[in-house]
């Protein structure tokens, strides 16, 4: 486990900002940040987990990263090239290595293909294989995510949620892929087979030696799966750490509050469990707070400098455990 | 609609039955549709009327015997006779060629250039989808056959010319209903998972984005063959569709009208011959749609 790690993919200061309103000439007037200056490193082999309330922003790092967004500003790097800087058709070529399991498979396969056209189709674009290799690949494909040959040509709505799951998983692995962003993929999906799902991710993350950004709502769906795990909260990265450290020693008060939420299930431990509430919903992401983005909801005594200024993205133990808050120096014995 | 059935092979593994094609399955959902079928025999009829015309027809359709003009149906005259003696029954069968292939070419010319249209409007997005939509609305805000006979008169008689005059008329219809389909579309996750996998602009919307916005366009183009055989009509009605003596129903109507109340069937069995093949595209049509949606199969 200790090796020394390789970076895979390496976000910088990654910005998406959707035009909201135009004014008559078609200069925007009004921008939503869905995700504003996030930066972040994916190491190979690993999953990093991405967690957040809807609308903080995670899917849409995930779909910069997969080529269905564009990024608006900072840099996507891999393998020495920026991602967000090329072309289309440049950009084109790296679709190979980072692939998308959508949230939802009841919409993310084309009604009109059966299962079998699906996965081939990755392969057929990107030429890898030869036309007459394509169905025993497939074939392959299938077994890998354990659905039977036979049920190549039929089509999606002919499967469950699970197996559509499944058969978008197969998708993304058809083109061999380094990187595999895996968009909430149990969201949708019934909590009996959620975990089959899970158990099908981390078996192929093994068996291929795949690395996953795994988005998710809550933090449990991520401790499954992830060596590592992002809290992001208005399209702003507000805590990064090992999952051990970042389960352990929570340093944000929005990771605090996150890991408080999460039920526990035995009762004696509940018992001591202190549960942290928060007030208020989330701002717009029209018009976010200034300063730090979770001040106008946060528990912690404020200081002034927390409506203020940004905090800052820093490291607090050495050992990459990240975090943008000001006070967590003067929080860092606070009980837990 | 059938499903493969695995079967177990000699050594055990399991084999599949040959795949269905998409095709296939919907031929099957299509036939059940009695309507649908009942106007596709409509159809076939028609288009065996309009290829073997020339032995079906008793009689020449376009010669003249005014000795015998104005004659009431009889056995020698099925239809009677017109104003200057020819047989209507032959030249009702004549017409069906005239009628169909404007129809089909029409349509055929207006689907394309509309789905060229509305696909880019709809895809692109911006300004152009302003600029054609905004085009599209310009033509619209004409009325069909005012637009039909501004081009008729600039281009002037003749079929393909009608052909040409009735197609673009019906542009706008296409291009609006491609361009609304693929808007509504554009943002579903398989087409984004499409690009996910490295699919460019051109196979996004021709093999992901258009055959899922079939179903509308079959079903506009089978009932828009019958509005262009109904425009047809109203082009021969008005005198300006093909050249005379040329058969065409819109014509023998358009001709017939002085007579109504002297000689009505002159009017009725064109006017019967229009319905039909109007309803029949129509039931066509809506067989169609029910045939292309995987989810209304039974």
């Amino acid at each position: 486990m200790e090796k020394e790690k390789e970076i895979l993919l390496e976000v910088k200061n990654l910005s998406k900002h959707f035009v909201v309103e135009k004014n008559f000439f078609g200069q925007p007037i009004k921008m939503l940040k869905a995700v504003d200056d996030v930066s972040f490193k994916i190491y190979k082999q690993e999953a990093l987990g991405l967690v957040g309330e809807s609308g903080c922003g995670k899917t849409t790092i995930g779909k910069m990263l997969a080529n269905v967004h564009s990024a608006t500003s900072g840099q996507i790097i891999y393998n020495g090239v920026d991602l967000a800087k090329l072309g289309e058709r440049q950009r084109r070529a790296y679709c190979k290595d980072i692939q998308l399991v959508f949230q939802d498979p009841y919409e993310s396969l084309n009604p009109r293909m059966s299962v079998g056209d699906i996965i081939a189709e990755p392969i057929r674009i990107n030429k890898l294989l030869p036309n007459n290799e394509i169905e025993k690949r497939v074939n392959y494909l299938l077994n890998c995510v354990g659905l039977a040959n036979h049920q190549r040509n039929r089509y999606p709505h002919e499967f469950s949620g699970g197996q559509r799951q499944r058969v978008g998983i197969a998708r993304a692995l058809a083109v061999q892929p380094k990187l595999i962003v895996c968009d909430e993929p149990v969201s949708a999906l019934d909590v009996s087979i959620q975990a089959q799902v899970l158990n099908l991710l981390s078996d192929l993350k093994e068996e291929f030696g795949l690395t996953y950004l795994f988005i998710a709502h809550g933090l449990n769906v991520v401790k499954h799966i992830s060596d590592r795990v992002g809290v992001m909260y208005l399209g702003k990265m507000q805590e990064l750490a090992d999952k051990k450290e970042l389960y352990d020693n929570p340093t944000h008060p929005y990771t605090k509050a996150l890991l408080s939420s999460t039920p526990v299930t035995n009762p004696k431990l509940k018992a001591k469990k202190e549960r942290i509430i928060l007030t208020g919903d989330v701002p717009s992401p029209i018009n976010p707070p200034k300063g730090c983005p979770f001040h106008t909801r946060c528990y912690r005594d404020k200081v002034e400098k927390c409506t203020v200024e940004r905090p800052a993205f820093v490291d607090v133990s050495g050992a990459e455990h990240f975090v943008a808050c000001h006070l967590y120096k003067a929080y860092s014995q606070e009980v837990k | 609609m059938k499903t493969q059935k695995a079967v177990q092979t000699e050594n055990g593994s399991i084999a599949i039955e040959k795949p269905e094609s998409q095709f296939k399955q919907m031929w099957y959902a299509l036939i059940q549709n009695k309507a649908a079928v009942a106007g596709m025999i409509i159809i076939i009829f028609l288009i065996f009327l309009a290829v073997f015309a020339k032995f079906i027809m008793p009689y020449d359709p376009n010669y003249a015997d005014l000795a015998i003009n104005k004659q009431a149906p009889s056995a020698a005259h099925w239809f009677g006779t017109d104003e200057q003696g020819r047989d209507i029954f032959s030249r009702v069968i004549d017409g069906t060629k005239i009628s169909l292939s404007v129809g089909v070419t029409a349509v055929a010319f207006a689907l394309s250039l509309g789905t060229i249209f509305g696909a880019v409007a709809g895809y692109k997005g911006g300004k152009i989808d302003t600029v054609i939509m905004r085009f599209m609305d310009i033509m619209l805000s004409i009325p069909d056959i005012l637009l039909a006979i501004t081009f008729m008169a600039a281009l002037g008689r003749g079929i393909d010319k009608a052909v040409i005059a009735i197609g673009i008329c019906s542009i706008p219809e296409y291009a609006r209903i491609v361009r609304g389909s693929i808007l509504s579309i554009k943002d579903s996750e398989y087409v984004q998972a499409a690009k996910v996998i490295g699919n460019n602009d051109m196979r996004i919307i021709f093999k992901h984005i258009l055959p899922n916005v079939l179903s509308p366009m079959i079903v506009r183009a089978t009932l828009g063959i019958s509005t262009a055989v109904l425009n047809t009509a109203a082009l021969g009605f008005l005198g300006l569709g093909v050249q005379p003596p040329a058969a065409e129903w819109g014509d023998m109507l358009g001709r017939a009208r002085v007579f109504i109340f002297e000689a009505p069937y002159m009017l009725i069995f064109p006017g019967i011959a229009i319905t039909i093949t109007v309803l029949a595209f129509n039931l066509l049509g809506d067989g169609l749609r029910d045939a292309f949606d995987p989810k209304a199969r039974k």
